[in-house]
Parts: C-alpha cells; sequence; structure tokens
C-alpha cells in the first residue's frame, strides 16, 4: 500500500510533542482532501452529464425531423409497371437425361391497383369481380374506397385475364412482372422434383425458392446467375417416369393397396431412371403439410426415399451372396431347413415345410426362412454387420434429395445372434426401398459399390469391390432360377430374362410393439436381364391384397411381381433393351440365295 | 413503566415503504415507461398478427404474450425501484456474474432458431436470451469498480473494468451480437465519460473503435453487407429499409388508418425491430413523435437527477443505465429512417420479446431506484459550510 505523505507536517509536529495521536490528524486530513475529491468530480460530472443529455436531445430531435421530412414525401413505391425491370431472380430449367423439359419459369404478371389513381372505382369492382369469380366486389369496393395507397389483387394471373383486366381501362390497375414455376408434366417425378414457392416478394419481382426434392437441395445452385440459366439434367427419363407412374398406379389399383413405391437404377453408374411414390401430388400446386395424421401417409412423403420398411426375404440375395463370398457355401451346398428353429422365446418357421434339406439355390428360390437364418449363423452378427455396411445399407443414402440426408436406416441396438439371423432375412432391419437398389445393384454388377445418385452421368461408378466377380456371377443365376421356377414366376417377361427376389413382410403396428397378421409390405426386387444385368427394379405395395382367389393372397409373387413384370414389359423397350428371343426354330430355317 | 410493564411498542425506523417510494421515487419516468408499454401493446396488436398467421397460431397469440412479459417487466420494475441502491448493487452484481455463466455457456447448449447467431435458450414455452440480463448486471459492477477508483488508495478500478467489458464484448462477438456488444462498449464508455475520462483519452477510444471498425468491416462479411447497404445512396425497395421507409412515407402526418397498414405484412421484424416503421404507417407521424417524446423525457428527466446525486456509484451506474436504454431507442428509431446502418435493435417497451421486455423493466426499475431523491447532504453543505 502506497502511503500518501502526512501533509501538515507542522501540526503533526507539534501534535507529537503534546504527546497526542497524530493518525487523528491525519484521517481528518484525508476526509477532506476525498471530500474535496469528490466535490471535484461531482461539479465535473454535472458537466458531462449535461453533455450526454444534450446530445441524446440533438440525436432524437435529428431522428424526429428525419421522420417528419419522409412523412411529408410522396411514397416511391410502386412505381409505374411500364419500367420494365428485369427480373433478376432468374432460376435454372430442371431437364430429364435426354433434355426433357421438367421444370421451368413461367413468365406471368401479379396484379395490384393504386386506388388514388382510380377514374371509377364502382365500374373495376364490379368487372374485376366478373373476371375473377372469387373476389368479392363489395370487399374490393370498400378496400378501393379505404385511405390506402397499395394493394395486391391477384399474386399470378394467366393473359387471358390479364387482357380482360387490361380492357377494364382503369390506370389504376396496375400488372407487375412474376416468374413462376411451372412443372409441365404435372404430377410426374413430383417427388423428385419436390416444388418452389415465392420467397421475398416486390411489385417487379419475386425470389423463387426451392422448398422440397431436388428444387431444394439444388436451390443455391439453381439460382446461381453465374451459371447463365444452364439447365440442371438429372439421371431421370421422361418417358421412363410416365411409363412406370401409370404402372404403378393401375397395380396400386388393381392389388387394393394403400400406397406404392418403385425405383428403377442403373447398375453400373448408380442413376435412378425413375422412381415413382405413390399417391403423389401436383407440384404446381404443392398441398401444405398434414396437420394430422402420420406424415407417412401423406402424398408429400416419398416412399420411395424417406419410407423405412422392413423389406423381408429380398434381404436374403445379400445374406447369400455374403455366405458365397466368404466360402463358406456354394450355390449346391445342402442346407439343414428342418424347423422349427426355436432360440429362446422366438420361433422361426417357413412359409411351409420344405423337407429336411434344401440346396443354397433352393434356399433362395424357396425362399427358406430357417435355411438363411442356418447360414447367417455361420457369417456371425461381426461379419453381418460390416457387410451391410459397405453395401451402405446402415447409413443414409447419399442420393442428391433434400429429404435423404435425415432417412437412417433402423437397426437394432444390440446386434445379437438373433438378430442376425432375422437380419439375414429382412426382418429387425428397416431401409428404403432406395437403399435396397443401390445394395441390389452393387450385388449383380460384378460386385462393385454404386451409390444411388439423380444427377445424369456417363460413366461406370467403379466403386469399391463388395463382392467377388464369380459371386456376383452365382448370384445373377440363383436370382434368374426364383423367376424361373421359385417365387416369382409371374416375374418372367418373355425376352428380358428376368432375375429377382421377392420378400413379404408383416407391417409393424403403428403404435406399440408388434405386428398386424394381416397387412404386409410386398416387395419385389428385380434385375435384368438377369445374364448381363443392367437395371435393378425394386417395386414395393402397402397393404396389397390380391383377391381373384377364394382367400385374399397377400404374398409378393401374387402381388408386387406381376406389377414389377407389366412395369418391365413396359418401360424395358424405352430403355432400348432388345428383347432376346431363344428361337429354337431358326435353325431350321434354311436361307438359300440365288 | 406502561412500556416496562407491556414492552415498548414495536416501532419502525422511518417512514413506512411505500408511501416513503411513492413520495421519492420518479413518478413522470415511470408513467411514461407505462404508456410506452401501453403503446406497445397497441401496435403489437397491429404488427404482429401477420407473424402469428405465419407460425399457423391464433392472431393475438403474441399480443397476449406481450401483455403477458409486459405484466411481468412492469412488475420487476416497481419492486426493482422500491430497493436501496445498496441492494441493487448486490443484486446486480449476483445477476451479473449469472447472466456471464449463461452467456459463455451458450455454444454448448444455446440454440440459434435458424437465426445464424447462437443468442438464445430455448425453454419450450419461450427462449431466454441471457445478455438482455447482462446489461444491467453489467452497468452495476462496471460502476462500482469506477467509482471505488475514486477513492484515495483505491484499487484500480478502470483497469478491472475495462477488463470485464472485454470479455463482455469478446462472449458477444462469439455469438456474435455485435449489437449489443456496442451496446456494451457504449455504457462502458458513457460512465467513464461520466466518471472523469481526460478528453485525450477519449479520443484515442474513438480512434481505437473506428480502426476496429474498420478491421471488422474487412473481415465480417456479414458486417460488411449491412454497412455497405447504409452507405449506397438509394434504397432497393425490396429490402427490409426500403419497406421501412415507404412505410413512413406512406403514413405521412395521420397514418393510414387503425389496420390499414401494409408494410407489417412484408417486413419479417415488423413487431421487433421495425415497430416504428408500423407505428409511422397506421398512425403517421404524429405518434412516433409522440414516443420519441416518452424516450426524450425518461432519459433528461433520469439525467437531470443524477446531476444532484452526491454517491459516484449511484451517479455512475445510474447515468449507465439511463444511457443504455436512450441509446436502443435511438439506435431503432435510427435505422428505421436510415440515418444509422442497418442493426437489429430492439425498441424498448414497445417490441415484441419476453427478454428484452423483462430486462428492460429491471433496467428501468434499477433506474427509478437510483433516481428516487434523497437526502444529498445539502443541510451539511450549510451547516459546516465546507469549502471547495
Amino acid at each position: 500500500m502506497i502511503r500518501t505523505p502526512l501533509r501538515p507536517l507542522a501540526r503533526i509536529l507539534s501534535a507529537r510533542q503534546r504527546g497526542e495521536n497524530p493518525d487523528a490528524i491525519e484521517r481528518e486530513n484525508i476526509r477532506l482532501r476525498h471530500e474535496q475529491m469528490r466535490d471535484a468530480a461531482r461539479q465535473r460530472a454535472e458537466g458531462r452529464l449535461l453533455v450526454l443529455g444534450a446530445l441524446f436531445v440533438v440525436g432524437f430531435v435529428t431522428v424526429g425531423l428525419r421522420m417528419a421530412v419522409l412523412a411529408a414525401s410522396e411514397p416511391t413505391e410502386p412505381r409505374a409497371a411500364a419500367t420494365g425491370a428485369a427480373i433478376l431472380a432468374q432460376r435454372a430449367d430442371i431437364v430429364d437425361r435426354n433434355g426433357r423439359i421438367l421444370a421451368t419459369n413461367l413468365v406471368t404478371n401479379s396484379l395490384y391497383a393504386q386506388p388514388p389513381n382510380m377514374i371509377d372505382k364502382e365500374r373495376a369492382a364490379r368487372e374485376l369481380a366478373r373476371i375473377f369469380p372469387d373476389l368479392d366486389e363489395k370487399e374490393l369496393l370498400e378496400k378501393f374506397n379505404s385511405k390506402r395507397k397499395f394493394l395486391w389483387i391477384r399474386r399470378k394471373i394467366s393473359p387471358e385475364q390479364q387482357q380482360q383486366v387490361h380492357d377494364i381501362g382503369d390506370p389504376g390497375l396496375l400488372f407487375g412482372p412474376r416468374e413462376m414455376r411451372l412443372y409441365p408434366n404435372g404430377r410426374l417425378a413430383a417427388h423428385v422434383l419436390g416444388g418452389a414457392s415465392f420467397g421475398r416478394e416486390g411489385v417487379n419481382a419475386a425470389e423463387i425458392v426451392g422448398v422440397a426434392g431436388v428444387e431444394k437441395e439444388f436451390d443455391d445452385f439453381l439460382r446461381d446467375p453465374a451459371r447463365g440459366g444452364e439447365p440442371l439434367r438429372l439421371s431421370l427419363d421422361l418417358s421412363v417416369q410416365a411409363a412406370a407412374e401409370r404402372v404403378l398406379a393401375g397395380g396400386m389399383k388393381l392389388m387394393n393397396a394403400k400406397a406404392a413405391a418403385s425405383v428403377l437404377m442403373d447398375v453400373e453408374t448408380g442413376e435412378v431412371i425413375s422412381m415413382v411414390s405413390l399417391p403423389d401430388f401436383d407440384p404446381n400446386n404443392r398441398p401444405p403439410p398434414p396437420r394430422s395424421g402420420l406424415p407417412s401417409d401423406s402424398p408429400l412423403f416419398n416412399r420411395a426415399v424417406q419410407g423405412v420398411y422392413e423389406l423381408g426375404s429380398t434381404f436374403k440375395t445379400l445374406t447369400i451372396a455374403q455366405a458365397i463370398d466368404e466360402g463358406l457355401v456354394t450355390p449346391d451346398t445342402m442346407v439343414d431347413t428342418t424347423g422349427p428353429l426355436r432360440w429362446g422365446k422366438f420361433r422361426i418357421k417357413d412359409f411351409k415345410d420344405y423337407g429336411p434339406q434344401l440346396s443354397v439355390t433352393d434356399v433362395v428360390v424357396k425362399s427358406s426362412n430357417l435355411g438363411t437364418a442356418r447360414i447367417a449363423q455361420q457369417i456371425g452378427a461381426e461379419r453381418q454387420r460390416a457387410f451391410l455396411t459397405r453395401l451402405g445399407l446402415l447409413q443414409p443414402t447419399t442420393v442428391e434429395l433434400a429429404e435423404a440426408d435425415s432417412v437412417k436406416p433402423l437397426v437394432p441396438d444390440n446386434w445379437s445372434e438373433l438378430s442376425t439371423m432375422t437380419i439375414a432375412y429382412g426382418h429387425g432391419i428397416a431401409v428404403s426401398p432406395l437403399h435396397l437398389a443401390a445394395a441390389y445393384a452393387s450385388v449383380v454388377n460384378g460386385g462393385t459399390l454404386v451409390r444411388p445418385t439423380l444427377l445424369k452421368r456417363d460413366r461406370a461408378q467403379k466403386g469399391p469391390r463388395v463382392v467377388s466377380r464369380e459371386t456376383s456371377l452365382a448370384m445373377r443365376s440363383i436370382l434368374r432360377q426364383v423367376v424361373v421356377r421359385g417365387t416369382a414366376r409371374f416375374g418372367e417377361v418373355e425376352g428380358y430374362r428376368v432375375g429377382g427376389k421377392t420378400g413379404t413382410a408383416d407391417k409393424p403396428k403403428e403404435r406399440g410393439g408388434g405386428y398386424y397378421e394381416d397387412k404386409v409390405i410386398s416387395t419385389f426386387a428385380s434385375v435384368f436381364p438377369a445374364d448381363n444385368p443392367r437395371y435393378v427394379l425394386i417395386v414395393t405395395l402397402d397393404e396389397p391384397e390380391e383377391t381373384s382367389g377364394i382367400k385374399p393372397r397377400r404374398t409378393a409373387g401374387w402381388t408386387a411381381v406381376p406389377v414389377a413384370a407389366e412395369m418391365i414389359r413396359r418401360v424395358a423397350p424405352l430403355l432400348g433393351l432388345r428383347p432376346e428371343i431363344e428361337m429354337a426354330e431358326v435353325d431350321r430355317v434354311t436361307l438359300t440365295s440365288n | 413503566m406502561t412500556e416496562m410493564v407491556y414492552g415498548t411498542l414495536p416501532q419502525r425506523d422511518g417512514e413506512p415503504i411505500l408511501p416513503r417510494w411513492w413520495r421519492t421515487v420518479d413518478k413522470t419516468t415511470m408513467i411514461c415507461v407505462f404508456i410506452l408499454f401501453g403503446i406497445g401493446l397497441l401496435l403489437g396488436l397491429a404488427a404482429s398478427p401477420p407473424l402469428a398467421e405465419r407460425n399457423d397460431l391464433d392472431a393475438f397469440f403474441y399480443v397476449r404474450r406481450q401483455a403477458l412479459f409486459g405484466a411481468l417487466a412492469l412488475v420487476a420494475m416497481v419492486l426493482t425501484s422500491m430497493m436501496s441502491p445498496r441492494l441493487v448493487r448486490r443484486l446486480g452484481v449476483i445477476g451479473f456474474l449469472v447472466a456471464l455463466v449463461a452467456m459463455a455457456l451458450l455454444p454448448f447448449f444455446g440454440t440459434d432458431f435458424g437465426k445464424g447467431a447462437v443468442r438464445w435458450y430455448s425453454l419450450g414455452f419461450g427462449s431466454f436470451q441471457p445478455s438482455e440480463f447482462l446489461k444491467p448486471g453489467f452497468i452495476i459492477v462496471a460502476a462500482w469498480l469506477l467509482a471505488a477508483s475514486q477513492e484515495i488508495n483505491a484499487p484500480p478500478g478502470r483497469g478491472y473494468s475495462l477488463a470485464i467489458t472485454m470479455v463482455v464484448v469478446g462472449l458477444l462477438a462469439i455469438q456474435p451480437d455485435f449489437g449489443q456488444a456496442v451496446l456494451i462498449l457504449f455504457a462502458w464508455g458513457v460512465m467513464y465519460f461520466v466518471s472523469g475520462a481526460s478528453i485525450s483519452l477519449l479520443l484515442g477510444l474513438a480512434g481505437g473503435t473506428l480502426v476496429l471498425g474498420t478491421v471488422a468491416y474487412r473481415t465480417s462479411e456479414h458486417f460488411a453487407k449491412r454497412i455497405d447497404g447504409y452507405l449506397s445512396g438509394e434504397i432497393d425497395p425490396r429490402t427490409q429499409l426500403g419497406y421501412a421507409t415507404n412505410a413512413i412515407r406512406e403514413g405521412g402526418f395521420f397514418g393510414v388508418g387503425v389496420g390499414e397498414g401494409q408494410v407489417k405484412w412484408s417486413l419479417p421484424d415488423a413487431h421487433t425491430d421495425f415497430i416504428i416503421a408500423v407505428a409511422a404507417e397506421e398512425y403517421g407521424l404524429v405518434l412516433v413523435l409522440f414516443i420519441i417524446a416518452l424516450f426524450v423525457i425518461i432519459t433528461v428527466r433520469s439525467l437531470m437527477r443524477l446531476m444532484r446525486e452526491r454517491d459516484p456509484f449511484i451517479r455512475l451506474a445510474g447515468t449507465g443505465l439511463a444511457c443504455i436504454f436512450a441509446i436502443q431507442a435511438l439506435i431503432n428509431t435510427g435505422v428505421a429512417v436510415r440515418l444509422l446502418p442497418a442493426k437489429g435493435m430492439t425498441l424498448p417497451f414497445v417490441s415484441y420479446g419476453g427478454s428484452s421486455l423483462i430486462a428492460g423493466g429491471i433496467t428501468v426499475g434499477m433506474l427509478l431506484a437510483f433516481t428516487r431523491s434523497r437526502p444529498q447532504g445539502e443541510i451539511g453543505d450549510i451547516l459546516l459550510r465546507r469549502r471547495y
């Protein structure tokens, strides 16, 4: 502590001589100095507070004056529409793989009024109510007669309506240029495209922003002025998409299904050629998100990407592929299929008894849960999990849709031996149809991983290897036999050598545990042509019921398979595949020439 | 004898609390605050239904919330104004420490509500912005330190208070919330100025601020965009500022009429940062000038009362509180008329916002507690005839 010097030294010295305590004098002295300091500080503060107060008054007065000046000046908006300011919010088109338009912009107009400039308000209101029947004449007139200087009448009007409004001839009715997003194909590929809406809005322009699908995923890209309006080219094929949607809609109706989804994918490039989810919606008039019920029942829900389902026996293909690849079995190895297989409280059984033994090929062909579960026991949880991870079945897909990033497959928390066995035949794991399409493509294309994409690619992906070439060849042959003599016999399409695997899974209850007894998700995962696969097609029906027989039939072989076959019959020619008819008779024809 | 038998009557020293409070508190300021809050509700009726509609809520949902928070804020104000300066100081310091910790933990537990700056805690039924509550606490702490440094053999309170200021500003800058950071700096600057800063040092500080501003302009895109928007002479009519300017013009002197305004439909912040534009459009210049006059009255009256104050802590803390209140109003209105660059700042008591309302109530309550008339030693002056 720094001691301040004892100022009144003379007094202190004399006090000491008198034997008094000098501290009292010192304290008194400090007190006086302190008081003096405080007074000085107070006086200074008084002056400075005055300055502060004056500054604030000046500031507030300035703001007030500026307000007054603004209030006294005329509003600048809206300017006459004739200024023709260029719309900056140019949004690039979206086209399919062949350059056909999927989404474009349409120049249209908005209609607004400046009541102070109107000549005959009654007539204008009457005429407007005639042109736009949903406008109320009285209400309009009321608005025109209020003190408002500006009001919107319509956000978008058609050219005919514009001409009619023009014919009213009232200078107070004005048009502002608008660009609106148009999906000329209506509902086609609605879930892929998503939709767009107006963002910021002014008299001369309005911003268009993507709200879902690729419109949202590529929002910045589409709006980037540096790209000069170059269109975004998707991998979809417009005609294939149209055919797929029609077939699937028909199939859904025929099979009394609640909903349906399909994915058609190129096995080499991973390009999604068509993606359908029904029910669908019209992106030109995108409905608002549902307020009640499950979001997954809304038409906005993309079942092919957002919906994760237990896809049942279609997973057997993957289990067997791994077992063959690891060298545990060959297609001809005999597997024990005596049942039921008890595991604690849990019993695994087959759809019907297939006898004591089946070859590995027949396990798939007849779709034996017991055989698959026993093979999975040999594989083990660790290896199974690693294999499914490598196939991309345990992570969200990287497909270019705004919704895809958040769709995580459902897997058991505790990957027990029982889980291993049920996952082997597609229960206890839920993935989206798009996941399954990519996994099938990777297995049958020669064994290299493909990731699904919605953008056009020119080259095969050549991803890391997931199974050997030999395994891939063996799987092609097994899948082909499923169609030739197995559960998917309705899947045969002459000339296209379809291969595939069916899957029928009981639907889990939305609330509480357990499964419905009479509601299934039936799936057919197909590849064609099976001897040299080019495309994978997944068709999934939600709660189908085929009712031509005595009892309703729900298995995939009766529901999803015929729909998929019809789809292949329709789209294969569009994809440029030639049917190869095995012409046994050809040899007998002798070509002669003279 | 009676006392010996029955004990003395319980005796309170001094006047009872409520009458004394009523006698000494600055009633004019308090009434001005009540009027401001009433105007806020009135404008909320006009400005918040579009927001409620966007969020699919009942049209007057935000008005009811505003009324609820406003009532809480007014109660907080009255209660705070009843406290003694010493109690205010204690609570203020505690509040400052709590708010500081809350703010330091924001990066871990806070949320940005999709607005790009982590400033809030989400509490389910509402949100909580610690920086709003930090401001009054900070002023108390800084004023205490600055006042303490004026004693003989005093601790270096100026240095300490500057260090605390820098910590707070740093925390605000990482949110980022440059608006509040500027407010904190301003509050400290004002208190330092009143506590007797040398003029050359103040000029140096002004220079430093200029340099810092330039650095921020060069490095922060967010910041640069705001300034560029301000410096470019013409207004794009599609920006918030463009809408606000047009709203003021539309309103003219007497407004377009209750509920007839358009600007609230196009401005996303019509109920908070641009509430003055809504006022100008619907009620015209008259109401705007009235609001400004209320703020001037509150500010000037408080500063005048503080000029008489002899206790350095009360004087400094009161100055800081009055100035931070006034500068918020000044910045908010200044932005709306394009005298200042666009900066989100609420108009105290008028704008919608729970945290801001309650913190505003506490701020003004503290100010009222400090500006209560109390003996200032005038009698001592006369009796002792002190020398100057």
